[in-house]
């Protein structure tokens, strides 16, 4: 090999700091979550203890930190499927031209880089407007959709754009129907993919804060409790929360990562020949 | 099969963007809100004065925040794609950079504050090597703070979609520049810096629509004291204004749209998947 010019030492510090800069936060305050009983919202640590977790744990006076828990995660599974279900749907109407279609793929991208206040702004005003209790299951679900639905739409457009068709007209030619060549041909190849949009799609909803504001009604999910937290906790209970639904949010990362290791990984084990239909 | 796709956007974003825009017309009392179809909401907005400087700081948060991203992005992005050898260590590297992406915005925003703070970390690194005598008070709650959490929060939408594309550059066009003896600066500069414009251009679409909708990093980090025009929306939302702060959705929505109008004359978004 080559020997490595002079600007990839320097690009690679570059590329270090950059790192530091997007890691360097967070794991401050995982490690200032660990604060003594008497320490504060900043370095010098006062001690090493647990008593800020116990604290999350204990006492429900900062808020109903469990019950948001739950509701954002029973919410993400609802809007990762849903969006793994309408993602494929689009991505495979959308291989062929119809009625409709140029409109349709410029609301995709409206849904993407609209303020998402409006989107909050305007559920919320048609749900009151027309007598609706506003609720993290209905208008909030939906209102989430239009951030993740985009980011579904956009991976499955990628897939197909790579998608060798040949191995559909192959499974038509052999007398497979509509469906089966689907069931049997296209969703194996494009499996490993969905693991991707299913990621985007949970993480997205779990983490969304904006468009859920004026949609969730009196029941809050996670990132508004924290929210809510951020204007009357002052002390490290708040860094404690952080730290556990970002060891929880990279928990979920990693096993749909290692999801996607071990697809790819068994069928280059079993020598199945199911992903190569992506030219 | 587009079916529940266009069922989803028609009822969450349609019909949303349908009633904003009706409700910009209608009138408000101090606790509720009556249809009527009056221009009131639109005059008071265009006469007043705060308007104009606050699309103002909104553009210069755009602005800034763009230069920062796009120089940041490109670099790490360039670095993946050119200097790093395997495609293992490429896809990691990749995926490092990504990761934050799916975690929490406001628990990385919330992460600033035992670095800005008057007595954060910053402040006492600074102190001890004496190159201040009292902390600084401007590092925390201030125009740096927003857009540093804006650099911080955004820059990876810059990073992928650069990345990706020069993924695609053939290694051969390079090989070739340097073979008709251009210098490294020139190869970036001439060939791969105008292959990379579609992938620029689909970052800059995602910066430029998440920095000027945003209200909550600008709430957050600058601790109410700046303003943007997604803060003025909030404001009257919790006043119970919905027919201004619709008014002002619609002219906010009308200056996102035009602007991400125009970036994508320059890129076909559906080819560059």
């Amino acid at each position: 090999m080559e020997p490595r010019p002079r600007s990839f030492y320097f690009l690679a510090a570059f590329f270090v700091l950059f790192l530091v800069f997007l890691y360097g936060p967070t794991l401050t305050i995982g490690i200032l979550s660990f604060q003594g009983p008497t320490g504060g919202l900043t370095f010098p640590m006062r001690g090493v203890s647990l008593h800020w977790f116990r604290d999350l744990f204990e006492q429900q006076a900062v808020g109903d930190i469990w019950g948001s828990f739950s509701r954002s995660l029973t919410l993400g599974f609802m809007v990762m499927v849903t969006t793994v279900v309408v993602s494929v749907m689009g991505g495979l109407a959308f291989r062929k031209r119809f009625a409709g279609s140029g409109l349709l793929f410029y609301l995709i991208i409206t849904s993407l880089v609209i303020p998402s206040i409006l989107v909050s702004l305007g559920v919320g005003l048609i749900w009151s407007q027309s007598g609706l209790p506003v609720h993290w299951s209905t208008s909030g679900f939906g209102a989430q959709l239009t951030w993740t639905l985009p980011f579904g739409l956009l991976i499955m457009f990628a897939v197909f754009n790579r998608f060798d068709r040949s191995y559909e007209e192959a499974a038509r030619d052999q007398g497979a129907s509509p469906w089966q060549t689907i069931r049997y041909v296209v969703l194996p190849i494009i499996a490993p993919s969905l693991i991707g949009v299913a990621l985007f799609g949970f993480t997205l909803s779990y983490d969304e804060f904006a468009r859920t504001l004026l949609t969730s009604g009196s029941y809050n999910t996670l990132p508004l409790e924290i929210f809510g937290m951020t204007t009357n906790v002052t002390s490290p209970v708040l860094f404690a929360l952080g730290t556990l639904t970002t060891v929880f949010s990279l928990l979920v990362i990693g096993v749909f990562l290692l999801l996607a290791w071990l697809t790819s990984r068994a069928r280059a084990r079993k020598g199945s020949d199911a992903g190569k239909g992506m030219v | 099969m587009a079916g529940p796709l266009a069922l989803v956007l028609g009822v969450f974003l349609v019909a949303p963007v349908v009633m904003i825009c009706v409700v910009s017309f209608w009138g408000a009392t101090e606790w509720s809100i009556y249809p009527a179809f009056l221009f009131d909401n639109y005059a008071f907005l265009f006469s007043s004065e705060v308007t104009y400087r606050v699309f103002l700081n909104t553009f210069k948060y755009a602005a800034i925040t763009w230069a920062f991203t796009f120089v940041i992005g490109f670099t790490v992005a360039y670095f993946l794609a050119f200097h790093v050898r395997s495609l293992t260590w490429q896809i990691a590297l990749f995926l490092l950079c990504t990761i934050p992406f799916w975690t929490s915005n406001i628990i990385r925003m919330i992460s600033w504050i035992p670095f800005l703070g008057r007595n954060g970390l910053a402040n006492s690194t600074l102190m001890s090597w004496g190159v201040i005598d009292e902390p600084v008070e401007w590092l925390l709650f201030s125009d740096f703070s927003v857009i540093l959490a804006f650099v911080h929060l955004y820059t990876l939408f810059m990073v992928v979609p650069i990345f990706n594309t020069m993924m695609r550059i053939d290694k051969s066009l390079i090989e070739a520049a340097s073979d008709a003896g251009a210098s490294g600066w020139q190869t970036l500069w001439f060939v791969v810096l105008p292959l990379t414009k579609p992938g620029i251009m689909i970052g800059t679409i995602f910066v430029v629509a998440l920095v000027m909708g945003d209200f909550i990093t600008v709430r957050f980090m600058s601790g109410s004291q700046s303003a943007n025009v997604g803060r003025m929306i909030q404001n009257d939302i919790a006043l119970l204004q919905y027919p201004s702060a619709s008014a002002t959705a619609v002219v906010l929505l009308c200056t996102v749209l035009l602007l991400i109008g125009i970036l994508l004359r320059f890129v076909d978004i559906r080819r560059e998947l």
